[in-house]
């Protein structure tokens, strides 16, 4: 169990920031994603917390203790990585065994440890195999094993699933999830898969150009995405974003439709926006396209329509090269070229500034 | 553009068959998908239609002509490959000529210019005609790829996983404008890809391979609600379909490891039976039959995947949007009775 807390951590190399100056708290038992295309950061950010990785400045505190300049076995910390890393001349409950024979622990205690922790991850029947013989996901319990049989203060694991097939990944998100409910042991994650960053993630630090983009919740960042980038990273497909105009309490889309923008916004538009000649990004998700309505305030021409299995996604076109995404139930089926109405559910409409492009809030303009 | 028709086509690799008495019917402008796992056939097959690999047994029809003994070349197919394999010092316009440029079309320079030119602006590149090709991305990459095959107005489009090593937001608005592109051109295209999505989102038509051997053919509608196998059922759709094994017991189908039963359906039922629930059809609703626990959620935006437990079976439920249910909460739930799956124990539908 642990608290980890980096104040004003850093990475450079040479003059090019890795990490530029981040602020995290991971409060105890929590599990916590950090998530971003490769060369974000978030492995960096990872090795650091870990000591594989020295700070350029900044701190870094487990549980209250100073540890910026502790060598990575004294932070009691356990690394999982993409790779397996297990020793293949070794079966897996040698492999499983290694850390507390490293920490020379009596043999009977390590025996029933191995025990315990094969039980947890259901490959007691695997225990005399050598990894060479056992199937990605198999070996990837085996590592998961060895981490988890130090009971270590916290986790870090960078993509472990990874290396997976696609098949494995869903099933095996899960099954890490489930030990950190059981075990509660502070972990932290590293992803670029937005989906697995979600489906896991207590909160999720998103990530990108060695900066954080937002830290939250999977419902704040799918929700109140803090700015466009994390407006496209997440979902998928990612938030629509039209390029609009506001005035008078409606944003012009692009091909001319006029969206009445919520009253609640309209403050905060005036505003924001006030800087931009009116220009402003309009965003919502693909489940908040209306069509079949009479009066639709908006119209678009179907550019495609495919089922995904229990929806169907419907693209529309609104002017040259503007296509938006909507989800609908799978019963319907539009021809291509066919104009439809739709409204964007208000609920779910989003603002952001061309310029910052930051998310316009309705109590305080530009986030 | 043509019709394609292959007949009891069976390719041995040493004592490997590779593909076993395949048969098939691509129609003109159809977008025919072939999805099945690493190893299925499915390239294969695609080499065989291009003439890249001489099939042991069966024949290939183009538009009702026998074409067996024709060369590669006199087949008139275009092939995109995952690998963009582009000349860099060449520019676009340049790499989406060379094929028109070829001894054996000598295409006319005007002619040539027209077709560069309509083909950039399907593909939506005609602003990187000048550039060199390295210094391109890689969604940019294909489609310049997919524009020389489009150049050449070949009879059929093959594409063997073109989208494959592209991320997963460029992939998304790729399947996109492909099939936007090929329902607007009609172009006849047979598209491989062990990506279940691709084929749901893509084709008119999906073949499922597996080992050499077509397990079902039918519209992505086909496919995902009516799958012909076990196999099939797990291929298509995320999350995965629950497979639940059943028996019958006073009348009733018992579900194993779980008190969940409900009445026999039909009165064909063989004793024992698998019972394939997709998790959009496994509902929390206040009235229903059964109990379980909440063991996990996955809130993933757009939708909430729970994970119930009834007894030691585990059903994963997809529910839309934001869900107000806790961890651990007792929740009653049923399944959409009507679309339900029985397989039988060899995997076979009933």
């Amino acid at each position: 169990m642990a608290q980890i807390e980096l104040r004003q951590v850093e990475k450079k190399f040479g003059e090019s920031f890795a990490v530029k100056p981040l602020d995290l708290t991971i409060q105890n038992g929590e599990f916590i994603v950090l998530l971003g295309p490769s060369g974000c950061g978030k492995t960096t950010t990872l090795r650091m917390i870990s000591g594989l990785e020295a700070v350029t400045t900044g701190t870094i505190l487990l549980d209250g203790r100073d540890v910026t300049w502790a060598h990575p076995s004294d932070r009691d910390i356990a690394f999982v990585f993409q790779f397996f890393a297990l020793y293949s001349h070794m079966t897996a409950r040698e492999n499983i065994a290694f850390p507390l024979q490293a920490q020379r622990v009596p043999r009977a205690e390590i025996s029933a440890k191995v025990a315990e922790v094969a039980r947890m991850l259901r490959i007691e029947h695997i225990l005399d195999s050598k990894p060479g013989s056992l199937s990605g996901g198999d070996q990837q319990r085996v590592a998961l094993a060895r981490a988890l049989v130090r009971r270590p203060a916290a986790f870090l694991m960078d993509e472990p699933l990874g290396a997976l097939d696609a098949e494995f990944r869903e099933g095996m998100r899960a099954e890490i999830k489930q030990l950190h409910i059981r075990q509660e042991a502070t972990t932290v994650y590293v992803t670029h898969d937005q989906i697995e960053a979600m489906a896991m993630g207590d909160r999720i630090v998103i990530m990108s150009k060695a900066q954080v983009q937002q830290v939250g919740t999977p419902h704040q960042v799918y929700h109140d995405p803090a700015n466009l980038f994390v407006a496209r990273f997440i979902g998928s497909p990612g938030m629509n974003l039209l390029n609009a105009r506001y005035s008078d309490g409606k944003a012009i889309l692009p091909g001319g439709s006029a969206v009445t923008v919520p009253g609640a916004y309209r403050a905060a538009l005036d505003h924001a926006l006030n800087d931009s000649d009116g220009a402003v990004i309009v965003g919502f998700r693909p489940e908040a396209l209306r069509v079949n309505v009479t009066d639709g305030e908006c119209s678009g021409v179907v550019y495609a329509d495919d089922l995904h299995g229990g929806y169907s996604m419907l693209h529309l076109e609104l002017a040259d090269d503007v296509i938006i995404h909507g989800r609908m139930s799978r019963d319907t089926a539009h021809p291509i070229g066919e104009t439809m109405v739709f409204d964007i559910d208000p609920a779910m409409m989003r603002f952001f500034h061309p310029k910052t492009e930051l998310a316009i809030h309705i109590n305080g303009g530009a986030a | 553009m043509s019709d394609i028709r292959l007949e009891n086509i069976t390719k041995r690799f040493g004592d490997h068959a590779a593909l076993h008495e395949v048969s098939l019917q691509v129609k003109d402008r159809e977008f025919f998908v072939l999805l099945g796992p690493t190893g299925a056939g499915k390239t294969t097959t695609l080499r065989v239609i291009a003439g890249l690999e001489k099939q042991d047994h069966g024949h290939v029809y183009f538009d009702g002509q026998m074409i067996d003994s024709f060369q590669p070349a006199d087949r008139d197919v275009a092939f995109v490959f995952q690998q963009y394999s582009l000349y860099p010092n060449l520019s676009v316009y340049d790499n989406l000529a060379f094929p028109l440029r070829s001894p054996l079309r000598r295409t006319p320079e005007p002619t040539i210019k027209e077709r560069v030119t309509a083909a950039a602006e399907i593909l939506r590149i005609s602003h990187l005609l000048d550039r060199k090709t390295a210094r391109l991305s890689g969604g940019e990459m294909q489609r310049v790829s997919i524009g020389r095959a489009i150049v050449r107005k070949p009879r059929a489009f093959l594409m063997d996983e073109p989208l494959s090593n592209l991320d997963a937001k460029l992939r998304e608005s790729l399947r996109v404008e492909l099939k936007h592109i090929q329902k607007t051109q009609g172009s006849t295209s047979i598209f491989v890809t062990h990506d279940q999505i691709e084929a749901l989102t893509m084709a008119d038509r999906i073949a499922v391979l597996d080992d050499g051997v077509i397990l079902q053919m039918g519209t992505p509608f086909d496919i995902y609600d009516r799958p012909a196998t076990m196999f099939v059922a797990t291929l298509v759709g995320t999350p995965r379909i629950n497979l639940l094994n059943a028996h019958r017991h006073n009348g009733h189908l018992r579900i194993e490891k779980s008190p969940l039963e409900m009445p026999v359906p039909g009165d064909q039922m063989p004793e024992r039976v698998t019972i394939g629930v997709r998790p959009e059809d496994v509902r929390v609703d206040s009235e229903g039959s059964f109990t379980g626990s909440v063991a996990l959620i996955e809130p993933l935006g757009v939708e909430t995947i729970l994970h119930i437990q009834s007894g030691d079976q585990l059903l994963l439920s997809v529910i839309p949007g934001t869900s107000p249910i806790r961890l651990n909460e007792q929740v009653r739930f049923d399944f959409a009775r009507d679309r339900l799956h029985y397989f039988d124990t060899n995997g076979r539908r009933l």
